[in-house]
């Protein structure tokens, strides 16, 4: 297929995005938005225990309280929906056990729903769920990782034989010769504080049967409208022809809005089980503790670096705190995997062994989130190439660089089983030192710290697995759509209407394809109307994941509007009696060789639609094209980067202000600057807030104790600095567009980036914090500023 | 997240609001700028059977300054006691403070007395208060009091004030030109409430100190005056740096601290000695805040 014309064109260029003034003025369509006559508003009683067996639940003075219609329980949607349990054949062995929509005899989170209320407003539901009476028999509650394995642990599920959900063990070459060989050695253990993504929308959904025609109608804020149709067809067994599922406008995923949750379903199964419309509108509490959580690990890890200052090999092992059940479909675990098969990627090494035991807990379930698992493996090796670097005296940077998987290393499956090819790391390192200007960055540092202040500078190198391909999920029999589809028709206005199967989820991807198809046919961006995100009219597809649009949904866009613009050409020839290839179309118009116009778009639309019998005999133009693409090679597509910050410590208070960070990425060819450049921003937000201030908090007895956006911090505008971010293209040798996934970059690198700026700062007092979010007390601590402290 | 039921008033008198409560006592709540308030009805922390909207009495609204006082009624919002207070150099204590109080948005709404009825021991209007030993004015039917400040706070979101009360004014007294006043509050995020905090004055005669206030807010159950650091400092000079240190040492060792889930005992002590001694080194020289 033709390649996209290198001059500038529609793709790289820096398009505002045609949806925001809609957004800004404040008319966009959220699910909440959303209403249906007759329509019952819900509340769920959630548990308030994190571990306990149900004994009875009284329902009768909820359902006597006016405006209630139903109380409903588990035993109720049994009639109309089925469990489920995680299972994949990437992680055998795996164990979960049976996940019901609404609690089964116990509870193994606090906040797992054990009850529905339907009213006919939330504020009633509330009232009623109050006077819902549970016998709860309170069980002891597995809250502490860290000693769950351990042979008399407390046990998330008593029908286990352990907490064990999975255990994962991978080595390649020879690990303990590299250690034994070793000129130095360098280890940590770092602790990462369970955070979760904290979408502005929060999780809602409207389920609306129609007793006619047997259809269950979802609105629902989503990332993947496809899959959940599929769930729900095989969960309330209904043809899934009779399930549609729409996302509408979407106020942000981070992969939070991807998972089969219990509350949902129950929804749409208390529809169907009523009749009526239900909606159901999460509010923050109950999405602080029952969206999914990630990023609960304690690693430990070394790295061998030989006589040359070369890094020879990576010994890991890993405790991941998994929740109380493994989520569906895609299971928890893959994580575990994500976080550790990149440490190391950026880098030349010979030997990898990692062990992880990723363990049950009675705490909410915790699933992907934005750059599944990379930020842990990032952090693990950026701080360990710091370690090392220091310990042998060499610049951070310079140490890197000799390090680094140079582009004559590549294509190449690394010792992870990682397969690396397209990277720029040395690239993107030059830029850097460009960008920041580093040797008076470094002597400006060095004046402020002279004067008493207290600063730092980290980087973090970083590769990222992208745009997962069909093997991802496919291998391991879990149904999870890998492929993208693209239609195209050619309005009698000369306009186009497409639909997608990728899905807008407030990154801006619905702009980036109208780019694409408008380079691909030749008119401007605004003639395309694109509808994203409805089973009913977009083809089945993979959604928003794993920074798919541009790399798989970019080339379905470039391959249908190709095809249609050679349906057009040929159409456009047999009218005016000349070859296809005499002719082009540019701003909408069909043009000469000479880049006269011949006949305009809509002329030839309104021949086709209206007038056919202008046409020659045997002419049937197809106006209306579908395009699918998968790829065919490369599990995953690598992309590559590097950041910096500049951090301040105060000493005497222990808080840490970031100053400032910069981004260099490199994915590959862009398609919209503006939007590429938006998603590393939000991405570094949601690092720094990792590294900063998020933290998912349990007491010991599985209480969640951060459930307000009080107690769960948020980085705001105020604690944001400014993040400069610049590109390098190496375009994707396997696709067409060369497009890479973008939207989790920044969040990949920049914890990391953070946590080592500290470290540098903490350096100069010979002190060090390995832990994340780097709360005052953990570093005040680290500077010998704070006694150890018994007390909470 | 939707409050329970409640029954709502919006009376156009004083009188009114007070006959309201006096008839639902423990169980009314009165709404003025409602940024604490809302929050604990939808979270269901607060569920009072009746709110009594005091926005549509005029006389609360009312500033007034003399030659005497400040006198703030319950309907004035932070926004407007800032704007007051940032005009004129003797408030200055009031300025540095209010403009911490979370986001503009919530100064716009939110209310001096407001913060000063809850009693939030991490809030800055209840120390802002104390620092400035200020009179808080509560009426019923049975009549108007007025208390001072030091015997209003009693505990967590605890305070002298009867059920049947409200309070409709504090009083600030115009402190002299002999005063000097310093502030600052430590927190993780621009705008939150401080995980610890300081009002400082200092009633500087000829070099030497007479008076000291130092009230932290974010470290005990309520506003705290630090006893002893301030009677280090009574009689000594402020530019002496030993001075400072010693009564920085007295605020950290001996000030009565209650940690949290997510910060301990020992830390919010530490502040307490960090935040002595940066204001208090501020004060060394005439001029403050």
């Amino acid at each position: 297929m033709t390649a996209p014309d290198p001059r500038p064109g529609e793709i790289g260029r820096p398009r505002p995005r045609a949806e925001s003034r809609r957004l800004l003025a404040g008319r966009g369509r959220y699910a909440s938005d959303e209403n249906r006559p007759g329509q019952l508003h819900a509340c769920f009683l959630r548990s308030p225990h994190a571990h306990a067996a149900i004994h009875r639940i009284d329902r009768e003075a909820a359902l006597a309280h006016p405006g209630v219609a139903a109380v409903l329980l588990w035993e109720d949607l049994a009639s109309v929906c089925k469990p489920w349990r995680t299972v994949s054949g990437a992680f055998p062995g795996l164990a979960s056990p049976t996940q019901y929509p609404l609690a089964s005899g116990r509870v193994a989170w606090q906040g797992e729903p054990v009850a529905l209320v339907l009213a006919h407003s939330r504020a009633v539901a509330e009232d009623a769920a109050e006077l819902v009476a549970v016998d709860y028999e309170p069980l002891p509650a597995q809250a502490d990782y860290r000693s769950a394995l351990e042979p008399d642990a407390v046990l998330a599920h008593p029908a286990m034989k352990d907490n064990i959900a999975w255990t994962m063990d991978v080595a390649a070459g020879d690990v303990d010769a590299a250690f034994a060989s070793a000129a130095l050695v360098v280890e940590d253990e770092i602790v990462f504080t369970r955070h979760t993504g904290v979408p502005l929308e929060p999780r809602t959904v409207l389920a609306a049967p129609d007793a006619a025609s047997g259809e269950l109608t979802v609105r629902i804020s989503h990332q993947m409208p496809h899959q959940l149709q599929l769930h729900l067809a095989e969960f309330l067994d209904m043809p899934m022809s009779a399930v549609k599922v729409s996302t509408g406008d979407v106020g942000g995923g981070f992969g939070i809005k991807m998972h089969v949750y219990p509350d949902e379903i129950a929804i749409c199964a208390a529809a169907r089980l009523l009749g009526r419309p239900v909606k159901f509108v999460a509010d923050r509490i109950e999405s602080m503790i029952a969206d999914v959580h990630a990023r609960e690990h304690v690693v430990r890890a070394r790295m061998a670096v030989d006589g040359e200052g070369m890094i020879t090999a990576f010994d890991i092992r890993d405790l991941h705190g998994l929740g109380a059940y493994s989520v569906y479909p895609r299971s928890s675990t893959m994580e575990t995997v994500m976080a550790l098969r990149p440490i190391g990627a950026a880098y030349r090494y010979g030997a990898w062994r990692a062990h992880a035991d990723v363990i049950l807990q009675n705490k909410a379930v915790t699933g992907q989130y934005r750059s599944v698992g990379h930020p842990i493996a990032t952090t693990v090796t950026e701080r360990l190439v710091d370690r090392a670097a220091r310990a042998l005296g060499r610049d951070p940077l310079a140490f890197r660089r000799a390090n680094y998987m140079r582009p004559q290393d590549m294509p190449v499956t690394n010792p992870a089983g990682l397969r690396l090819l397209d990277l720029s790391h040395e690239a993107c390192l030059d830029r850097l030192v460009e960008l920041i200007d580093y040797d008076a960055l470094k002597a400006e540092i060095e004046a402020e710290n002279a004067n008493g202040r207290l600063l730092g500078l980290g980087f973090a190198a970083f590769v990222e697995m992208t745009a997962s391909g069909t093997e991802a999920y496919g291998r391991a029999g879990v149904k999870v759509a890998a492929v993208d589809t693209v239609t195209l028709m050619l309005e009698p206005d000369g306009s186009l209407k497409a639909a997608a199967s990728v899905c807008e989820i407030g990154q801006g991807i619905s702009q980036g394809l109208r780019q694409i198809i408008a380079e691909g046919v030749g008119l401007s961006p605004d003639r395309i109307s694109l509808s994203l995100g409805d089973t009913a009219t977009s083809p089945h597809g993979g959604g928003a994941w794993a920074s798919r649009g541009a790399a798989i949904g970019g080339e379905a866009a470039w391959g249908a509007a190709r095809r249609l613009r050679e349906e057009i050409l040929a159409a456009a020839a047999a009218l005016l009696q000349c070859a296809p290839d005499t002719l082009d179309i540019a701003d909408g118009a069909i043009v000469d060789a000479a880049g006269r116009e011949r006949m305009g778009l809509r002329e030839l639309a309104e021949t086709v639609y209206f007038r056919g019998y202008e046409l020659p005999q045997g002419v049937q133009p197809q106006l209306s094209v579908a395009h699918s693409w998968r790829r065919e090679r490369d599990a995953a597509v690598p992309t590559n980067g590097i950041q910096a910050s500049l951090v301040e410590i105060d000493a005497e208070t222990g808080l840490v202000r970031c100053l400032k960070h910069w981004v260099v990425e490199d994915c590959g060819r862009i398609v919209n600057p503006l939007l590429v450049d938006e998603q590393i921003r939000g991405g570094v937000a949601q690092g720094i807030g990792a590294a900063l201030f998020e933290a998912c908090r349990y007491d010991g007895e599985g209480q969640f104790v951060t459930g307000t956006l009080a107690d769960y911090l948020l980085p705001m505008a105020g604690e944001m600095p400014d993040v400069v971010v610049a590109h390098v293209e190496t375009p994707y040798s396997g696709s067409v567009i060369g497009a890479k996934g973008a939207g989790e970059a920044g969040t990949c690198g920049a914890g990391a980036a953070v946590l080592n700026a500290i470290n540098d700062a903490l350096a100069r007092r010979g002190a060090s914090i390995s832990e994340t979010p780097a709360t005052p007390e953990l570093v005040l601590r680290a500077l010998g500023r704070l006694a150890p402290e018994a007390e909470p | 997240m939707k409050p329970a039921p409640f029954a709502y008033h919006a009376p156009d008198s004083l009188d009114e609001a007070l006959a309201l409560l006096e008839a639902h006592g423990e169980d009314a709540q009165i709404l003025a700028g409602g940024q604490s308030l809302m929050p604990m009805l939808a979270l269901r922390m607060a569920a009072p059977a009746c709110l009594i909207d005091i926005n549509r009495i005029a006389s609360l609204r009312r500033l007034e300054e003399t030659d005497e006082a400040l006198r703030v009624g319950a309907c004035v919002r932070h926004a407007e006691l800032l704007r007051h207070a940032a005009s004129v150099p003797h408030w200055s204590l009031v300025a540095a403070c209010l403009r911490e109080v979370a986001h503009p948005g919530i100064r716009n709404r939110g209310t001096p007395c407001g913060s000063i009825a809850l009693a939030d021991p991490a809030a800055e209007a209840p120390a802002l208060a104390v620092a400035l030993d200020a009179s808080i004015h509560l009426a019923s039917r049975r009549g108007e009091r007025r208390i001072a400040v030091g015997d209003f706070f009693l505990g967590i979101y605890e305070t002298a004030r009867e059920a049947d009360e409200m309070i409709v004014a504090v009083s600030f007294p115009r402190p002299g030109a002999d005063w000097r006043f310093g502030f600052e509050e430590i927190a993780r995020r621009r705008g939150d409430y401080a995980l610890a905090g300081l009002c400082a004055g200092l009633k500087v005669v000829d070099g030497r100190i007479e008076q000291a206030r130092l009230v932290f807010f974010g470290v005990g159950d309520r506003p705290m005056r630090a006893d002893e650091a301030e009677a280090i400092l009574c009689g000594g000079d402020p530019a002496d740096a030993q001075l400072r240190a010693r009564a920085a040492e007295a605020a950290m060792a001996r000030i009565e601290v209650s940690g949290s889930a997510e910060y301990g005992v020992a830390y919010k002590r530490h502040l307490a000695g960090v935040l002595t001694g940066r204001v208090l080194a501020r004060l060394a020289e005439a001029g403050g805040a």
